[in-house]
């Protein structure tokens, strides 16, 4: 069985107003060497699959057809044997 | 086996009350049987402490059908319908987790409402904060409305109305207090019975968890530090699930498979199992261990006093449990039959075949204690109402103090709170937020149903009777200009710790107040709720006896708004102005003071004003009416010609203080324009009636001019205001967001 | 003419559009449940507002999965009208009907207000009663309005006339002041390449009556009438 650490975030190109406001708070608190803050989903998706490679293409199918709308996120996952 | 004392002094019980509980079961109860008793006779599900004042409450009328006792109150609306609706804190909660405590407080007053068969369709808030100059409060402001926002606007139900109001007292304490209306047809009205022995009793709706354990007792006791690492007492609220629930439990009421139904709020399944079977006069038996659970390994204890979130306990007709589940699964929703109810009055539960507890069900609430607590009237009270207000200064600029008036957030524009709220979904929303009070239509007739929430802190810690019957004096006038005829109140009681004689004092003030401007004003009490121990490091908020009160509109062509309709349209003031300025917001903002005496309210003038405003709101005479209140009549002619963006020429007679003419707040008063060729008819009406009045002057132009003539004093008079409509505008609309970035 | 209007558990402006085009257009008009395999008989398939699934994920992430949505998409490319309007707009974005996608809005809340509206496309089912930039007063009730699409997406939908309807002041001049939520270029409705369906913010449906005090939103409804009796009536 494995487990899938799933991160989504907003792309690059797209405003992250929640992103923005946090930025600024965190300045206004004295961390003024923050950049950029970018607010994303994190999701832990358990799989009952036996092989890695399997795990790893059904993730990504999920993540293309419904936990990630590619039109304005991104998405990166890692996989965990459990 | 007996139980440490520490155990149900941890549960809130004192040890007379567990001696109490001894005599009544008869031996020493267990674990489970304590936390039961503790959660059922804590203030928050019992009023032990509040019941002998609420008795006194004016609660019988023509047109209710149901007062107090039920989950919530019903009033006739003619055409076999009725209104639902009721008041509900969720204080506590929203004071250490904002957005949640504010959203499980709507999901729970909506429970109340379609638990009784009737479609919820508007919601109200009255809300209350510390000074918005602190981070805390703005933190809490945002997340209590965002709160509001996420659960209303999820499931669907228009937040139409209520108050917001900032004050220190309520620094660490903040109120949130909600009201939810609903329609019903009569012939579909259920009610918290579990009647007919052997009928089955049915769990339904979300999974139990273990969030909320003792969330009732947590609402009964004073904030501090050790109850803010209580924090799992808060629960998370799902309004999608509330969503399906309602839906559901609207279908199957509509069957007629259902005997009676109740929400499982605070106390959860301990608190709807006894007051169903004790309503009844029946018993209930029921497996824990078949209660649908969230989480592994939950004990009877537990089950019986999460308040885990959109659950319903039913009971239902024998034979009809599979017709009542399909319908549930329809809305994939669990329901289950968890037992029965029995003819013995025990609240028996068992897991399965042990009994884990037994206990007459009307010992948990008929015969829950009831405390005739000492009183004391406050030392303060004399010296506030003594403070020599006559002797202040009077402003050089009217103007000024006009605008600050308006940008003070008691009185600034609450659009940045009502905008985030969905007020319009349901397609009912005739009068949105903003004016007097909310109009509703009915759909498929031509009535309406108005409603609003009121009530001035700051006037009841002044004068606590007063103040609470100016909060009925001006719920009802709300109702009047809006073209209502108020028929009944649901009430919110916030307090601090009762225990205090002082406290308790102002509770029987406040309670007395109510119960006289109800009788006089024919509205009487259909139930509400009772916020006690809103004190933190012995710091009382204001007493805020909040007054929700419901109107019918008999015709939606004549409802009427605030704003000035016509230019050339004469403006009149109906009742009197008062030299008054205690406890007005013109004595905060101008001096910083919080002190004179609440006041006066005259009953009989007020009623005779809203008598004449309403008939001739009817007869179609009357274009716009509001009432005058925080800020004065300067700035409810504001608001009257921000309504309308219209200006207004007025000249008045000045007969004492030009601030307490312009920002005092005397009560029963309403401005009012109408058509100049009526203004003839309509004086003759008023004298008639013996309805003091004033003719202030023109809707005009597109400033706000005032003037004032002093007979006695050539060097007197001259001109107090003159703004344009649209700096006022500005000014109003710009306070709140400004203050909030 | 026979509506269709799609309920998804946690719609809530079922009942509303049901409604509306109930008293505005006077034809038949009818729910179809999310489980249903078939919208057959329909002339045209309305999905309402409201938080459907909650709007967990994404909104209109999972109603996108809905058994309902299989013909849906298939009556909407087969050339039937289909109106999303809030969340059904998002349902349309998430089910690639419609190019984009709607994200929070800007200041982070949810905003119910008027607004105003620029019609930019009277060629349309939509919006043919209307005269070419004529300014509609309709409502907005949203959190996630804020619509968005890549450079070259935005491109296409100017040049192929498919934003239908953007937020304005009342003189029906396009400026940030009038945009309430971020969207690229105010753009408050777009439509397909096809002009068939139509996804947009506002809620015609509750600006329809004159009890509200509002009927500007008539106009849609009135237009989607309109056309079909030129075609088929």
């Amino acid at each position: 069985m494995f487990q899938a650490k799933i991160y989504v975030t907003l792309r690059k190109s797209v405003l992250d107003p929640q992103g923005g406001v946090v930025r600024k708070s965190l300045y206004a608190m004295g961390y003024q060497n923050v950049p950029e803050v970018r607010i994303g989903r994190y999701m832990v998706v358990d799989l009952e699959v036996a092989d890695q490679d399997a795990a790893a293409k059904q993730v990504r199918d999920m993540c293309d057809k419904l936990l990630v709308n590619p039109v304005i996120e991104d998405y990166t996952f890692e996989l965990v044997e459990v | 086996m007996t139980l440490e004392p520490q155990i149900w002094r941890e549960m809130g019980l004192t040890d007379d009350e567990y001696e109490r509980i001894v005599t009544i079961l008869g031996r020493q109860p267990n674990y489970v049987e304590v936390g039961i008793f503790a959660v059922m006779w804590s203030e928050h599900c019992s009023y032990k402490t509040s019941r002998p004042a609420l008795k006194t409450l004016p609660t019988e009328g023509p047109a209710i059908l149901q007062g107090p006792g039920e989950n919530a109150g019903i009033v006739d609306i003619g055409d076999g319908q009725a209104v639902v609706f009721k008041i509900e804190s969720h204080n506590h909660p929203s004071a250490i987790e904002p957005y949640q405590g504010a959203a499980t407080g709507v999901g729970g007053i909506l429970r109340d409402i379609f638990t009784m068969g009737a479609r919820p369709i508007a919601v109200l808030d009255s809300l209350r904060f510390g000074e918005l100059n602190s981070p805390r409060v703005r933190y809490l402001f945002d997340g209590v409305v965002a709160g509001i926002s996420g659960y209303g606007n999820c499931i669907g139900v228009p937040t139409v109305g209520g108050e917001v109001y900032f004050a220190d007292s309520y620094e660490d304490n903040c109120l949130v207090n909600v009201m939810c209306v609903g329609l019903i047809d009569q012939k579909d009205i259920k009610k918290g019975v579990a009647s007919g022995v052997g009928n089955p009793v049915m769990v339904v709706g979300a999974k139990t968890g273990r969030d909320g354990i003792h969330g009732a007792t947590f609402a009964s006791e004073e904030l501090s530090e050790a109850a803010a690492e209580r924090r799992p007492a808060v629960q998370v609220g799902d309004p999608f699930m509330e969503k399906l629930l309602l839906e559901a439990c609207l279908e199957v009421i509509k069957t007629g498979y259902v005997v009676g139904i109740q929400d499982m709020g605070a106390a959860g399944l301990t608190s709807s199992s006894c007051e169903m079977a004790s309503r009844a006069g029946t018993g209930l038996e029921m497996d824990l261990a078949l209660v649908p659970r969230r989480e592994e390994g939950m004990t009877p204890y537990e089950l019986m006093l999460s308040e885990s979130q959109e659950r319903m306990l039913l009971v239902v007709q024998q034979g009809t449990e599979e017709k009542v589940t399909e319908i549930f699964a329809k809305w994939d929703l669990d329901s289950v039959v968890v037992g029965q109810v029995t003819a013995d009055g025990l609240l028996r539960l068992k897991e399965g075949d042990k009994v884990v507890a037994e206990i007459p069900a009307k010992a948990l609430t008929d015969e829950a204690p009831v405390y005739h607590r000492p009183t004391e009237k406050p030392a303060y009270l004399a010296e506030v109402q003594d403070y020599p207000v006559d002797a202040l200064t009077m402003p050089d600029d009217y103007n000024e103090v006009l605008l600050k008036l308006l940008a003070s957030p008691n009185i600034a524009s609450k659009e940045y709170v009502y905008q985030q709220y969905d007020h319009m979904v349901g397609l009912n929303t005739v009068v949105r937020p903003g004016s007097d009070a909310a109009v509703l239509r009915v759909k498929d007739t031509n009535k309406g149903i108005a409603m609003t929430t009121d009530c001035n802190g700051r006037y009841c810690y002044l004068n606590p009777k007063t103040g609470a019957a100016i909060a009925v004096a001006e719920a009802a006038r709300n109702l009047v200009c809006s073209g209502a005829k108020p028929l009944a109140v649901t009430n919110c009681l916030n307090f601090g710790n009762p225990e205090k004689p002082e406290v308790m004092w102002t509770i029987w003030q406040c309670v007395e107040g109510m119960a006289e401007a109800c009788r006089n004003l024919e509205t009487p009490v259909t139930g509400g709720n009772v916020s006690l121990y809103n004190e933190t490091k012995g710091n009382a908020i204001y007493p805020t006896p909040t007054i929700g009160m419901v109107g019918l509109v008999e015709d939606l062509n004549k409802v009427c708004t605030q704003g000035f309709k016509q230019e050339g349209d004469v403006i009149f003031l109906l009742g009197e102005n008062l030299p008054e300025l205690g406890g007005s917001e013109y004595l905060k903002i101008h001096f910083g003071l919080e002190q004179g005496n609440a006041p006066v309210l005259n009953l009989e003038l007020e009623k005779k004003v809203q008598q004449l405003v309403l008939a001739e709101i009817k007869s179609g005479l009357i274009q716009s009416a509001h009432d005058c209140a925080e800020g004065g009549l300067a700035v409810a002619l504001a608001e009257c010609c921000m309504a309308g963006n219209l200006g207004a020429d007025i000249t008045m007679v000045r007969r004492f203080r030009g601030d307490a003419l312009l920002f005092g707040e005397s009560q029963s008063r309403i401005i009012i324009s109408i058509n100049q060729e009526h203004s003839v008819e309509l004086v003759k009406k008023m004298v008639e009636a013996g309805v003091p009045y004033t003719q202030l002057g023109k809707v005009a132009g597109d400033s706000l001019l005032l003037n004032v003539v002093n007979p006695g004093c050539s060097g007197c008079g001259g001109n107090l205001l003159n703004l344009p409509v649209a700096k006022l505008a500005e000014t109003w609309r710009g306070a709140i967001p400004c203050l909030m970035q | 003419m026979k509506f269709g209007v799609v309920v998804f558990p946690g719609s809530n402006c079922d009942a509303d559009c049901l409604h509306a085009i109930k008293v505005v257009t006077g034809q038949p008009v009818e729910y179809i449940w999310h489980k249903s395999g078939s919208v057959d008989g329909f002339d045209c398939i309305v999905l309402p507002g409201g938080f459907s699934y909650g709007d967990y994920l994404r909104c209109g992430a999972v109603a996108r999965f809905s058994p309902v949505m299989t013909p849906v998409i298939d009556f909407a490319q087969r050339g039937g009208l289909l109106l999303g309007i809030c969340n059904g707009f998002q349902i349309l974005t998430e089910a690639g009907l419609l190019p984009g996608a709607l994200h929070r809005n800007k200041n982070l809340q949810f905003l119910c207000h008027d607004t105003h509206l620029r019609i930019e496309n009277n060629q349309t089912p939509f919006t043919s009663l209307a005269t070419a930039g004529q300014v509609i007063r309709v409502p907005i009730a949203h959190g996630e309005g804020n619509y968005y699409a890549d450079t070259a997406t935005i491109q296409q939908l100017e040049e192929n006339k498919q934003v239908l309807f953007r937020y304005c002041d009342p003189q029906g001049e396009i400026t940030p002041a009038a945009n309430p939520n971020g969207s690229v270029n105010n753009i408050a409705g777009i439509c397909n390449r096809q002009g068939n369906v139509l996804g947009m913010m506002p809620h015609p449906e509750r600006c329809a009556e004159d009890i509200l005090g509002n009927t500007n939103g008539q106009l849609i409804f009135q237009s989607l009438l309109q056309q079909w009796q030129r075609r088929c009536g």
